[in-house]
């Protein structure tokens, strides 16, 4: 295809791509190098008649408008906001550090910085929830898979619904269900037999809701295209693997999980991307007391009546760089592979 | 294969699949059936303090009204916190991000399929890698240009966003459809005389309707399930459902109306279980496809 008709054609899907998603990244760059302007203060003498004068400091409400008015993005602040306290805290960081408390202490004490408490939350919710998804999902499978057909479509169907909620509205389903008055949250209390064990007073509850909300929604994926891939295991190399006298196991260890492998490359790929962004569950279980991760800190530093662009900026630079470091293992092995087919 | 095998499988095992399954069949169906019926209690049932078998005979619903359900959950959502505006708002918010993105993408993954040029393939990993970009992040870097250019709010400058955030998704699902259509077919299209384009329109299009639905169903999901976006893009009064519910939050718990929420919810979840139970084979096809060749 000629370049000329090539661009033709994709020119629209291009020009979106690069105007709102590689420009808002550059936009993103630049904000987290500003923060807002400070109050412009004026000097002002306040005369008594009998009291004398007396000079004070006050804001000067219209200069600090007009002086935001022109320069939107706040003056100019360079790395400072990367090494904040909200963010890389490398102040403090040093501080505990170099303390001799012990290392529990330590740990503690570095969670408590909302940057590493996000960070350490969205790091956890994807290396737990993507293989214990992936693990149920692909049990899952095999057991559809040894069912008679006419049960196989209904199953399908309603393991489909967890998978194709919104975030938002899944969550607020289970949180629901997990609030003390709510059927399960009041089963856990009896359970515990703790009349005070809720998701607002236990970080351990939280944790365990989110993730346990994670596999919940993440299984259906996995289950999907494990599923399909059974069908193309080839008939042939399951029945000599029979007639060797391999086990249900050792056909399951030797046949099928080797010919599912690149399937659950491609699900493992797909769902960490799609993890590591985790944000709606934090906002449908009010889980910000408990546990916050990287999106919805940038979400927490944009809404509200200051919007702190520049906190907001870093984080995203942040998170980005996260990003790409859990894609460079795919990133690499496609350029060898590129490399190699150029030479 | 599953048949024949089964005759030969122990009854122990057999057991344990069928309770492994009725035990996830469970696990993913009652959180919604729960929801949906409790949606027609009120608040003193569906969060009962003294046990949950209130929630399901509906003691003080029929206390409070005198019948086993009420809509009045409904009533409150609908009518009185305005949520037909919002539902209204959804219905154009996932029309136009489903065409627009399917337009742009089919072009564009149309092109991808035939160049086989390098820039072609890097296209396609850019896309992945914007694909992987949280949506939060790319917001982040909305907001101070679309208040300087005046466009915050309003649900075209949402449209285009979602429509542009969907882009990598759709010209990689539509790039590995076209692929399976074989190049003989336009190509001797263009041969008898047509352009690249005549061929497009009268050999292709006609041809490419399955993997558009596939593809659809998915434009439409991300357009209807995204918070990210329409939470920090849309003025209140053109909020879509799903930001409507999560504000709809904050004043409803003061005032005691959660039924409001609850039953907000439902009705935001009724559109997904109409789109599962019409598309369930599509939606199969295009998880498994993308898959299977990506």
């Amino acid at each position: 295809m000629p370049h000329k008709t090539f661009f033709a054609f994709i020119l629209p899907s291009l020009i979106a791509m690069v105007l709102f998603i590689a420009l808002p990244i550059v936009s993103v760059v630049v904000q987290s190098l500003y923060v807002s302007h400070e109050q412009v203060m004026v000097e002002v003498e306040n005369c008594q008649p009998f009291g004398g004068c007396s000079k004070e400091l006050r804001v000067d409400t219209e200069a600090t408008a007009a002086l935001r008015e022109e320069q939107p993005l706040g003056r100019f602040n360079g790395l400072a906001t990367y090494v904040n306290r909200a963010h890389l805290a490398t102040d403090e960081l040093g501080a505990i550090l170099a303390s001799d408390r012990d290392l529990g202490t330590k740990m503690a004490q570095i969670l408590n910085l909302p940057f590493y408490k996000a960070l350490i939350f969205t790091l956890v919710y994807c290396f737990v929830v993507t293989p214990l998804a992936m693990a149920l999902g692909f049990a899952i499978a095999l057991a559809v898979n040894a069912l008679p057909k006419v049960t196989k479509g209904p199953i399908i169907f309603f393991s489909l619904l967890p998978m194709i909620i919104t975030p938002l509205i899944g969550s607020l389903i289970l949180y629901w269900m997990l609030s003390p008055n709510g059927i399960l949250g009041a089963t856990i209390q009896h359970i515990f037999n703790d009349p005070t064990l809720s998701l607002r007073a236990s970080p351990a509850l939280t944790w365990g809701a989110l993730l346990t909300y994670g596999v919940w929604t993440n299984a259906p994926f996995s289950f999907v295209v494990f599923y399909a891939g059974l069908q193309t295991v080839p008939g042939d190399t399951l029945e000599s693997a029979m007639i060797d006298g391999a086990s249900r196991w050792e056909r399951i260890r030797y046949v099928i999980i080797p010919h599912l492998a690149p399937l659950a490359t491609f699900v493992a790929l797909v769902q960490l991307m799609d993890n590591f962004r985790v944000f709606e569950p934090i906002v449908g279980f009010s889980a910000e007391a408990n546990a916050t991760s990287l999106s919805w800190l940038i979400y927490n530093d944009l809404s509200g009546d200051s919007q702190q662009f520049g906190s907001a900026g870093a984080t995203s630079v942040l998170t980005i760089l996260g990003v790409v470091i859990l894609l460079s293992p795919v990133l690499i092995r496609t350029w060898r592979e590129f490399k190699h087919k150029a030479v | 294969m599953s048949e024949a095998m089964s005759h030969k499988r122990p009854i122990l095992l057999n057991t344990l699949i069928y309770v492994f399954i009725i035990l996830w069949v469970i696990l993913a169906a009652v959180p919604f059936l729960w929801t949906v019926w409790g949606s027609f209690k009120v608040e003193a049932d569906f969060f009962s303090r003294e046990s949950w078998w209130n929630a399901i005979f509906g003691t003080s619903t029929v206390r409070q009204t005198g019948e086993a359900f009420t809509g009045s959950g409904y009533y409150g959502a609908w009518i009185t916190r305005d949520f037909w505006r919002a539902a209204f708002n959804t219905v154009i918010v996932t029309i136009c991000v489903t065409a627009i993105s399917l337009t742009l993408g089919t072009l564009g993954g149309y092109a991808l399929a035939r160049s086989g040029r390098n820039y072609s393939f890097w296209i396609l990993i850019a896309a992945l890698v914007f694909r992987a970009m949280p949506h939060i992040t790319l917001v982040s870097g909305y907001l101070l240009p679309f208040f300087q250019l005046n466009i915050w709010g309003v649900l075209p400058t949402s449209i285009i966003v979602l429509v542009a955030i969907n882009q990598p998704f759709t010209l990689w699902m539509l790039h590995s459809f076209f692929l399976s259509i074989p190049k003989d077919l336009d190509e001797s299209a263009m041969v008898d005389g047509c352009t690249r384009f005549q061929a497009f329109r009268m050999v292709i299009m006609p041809v490419m309707w399955p993997g558009l639905v596939t593809t659809g169903l998915f434009s439409f999901l991300l357009g209807y399930n995204d918070f990210a976006v329409t939470a920090m893009l849309l003025s209140a009064d053109n909020q879509t459902m799903v930001p409507k519910i999560s504000s709809f939050l904050g004043s409803i718990q003061e005032s005691g109306n959660v039924m409001f929420a609850v039953a907000a919810v439902v009705s935001a979840t009724l559109p997904l279980f109409i789109l599962v139970l019409v598309f369930q084979r599509q939606i199969v096809s295009g998880l498994t496809a993308g898959a299977v060749k990506g």
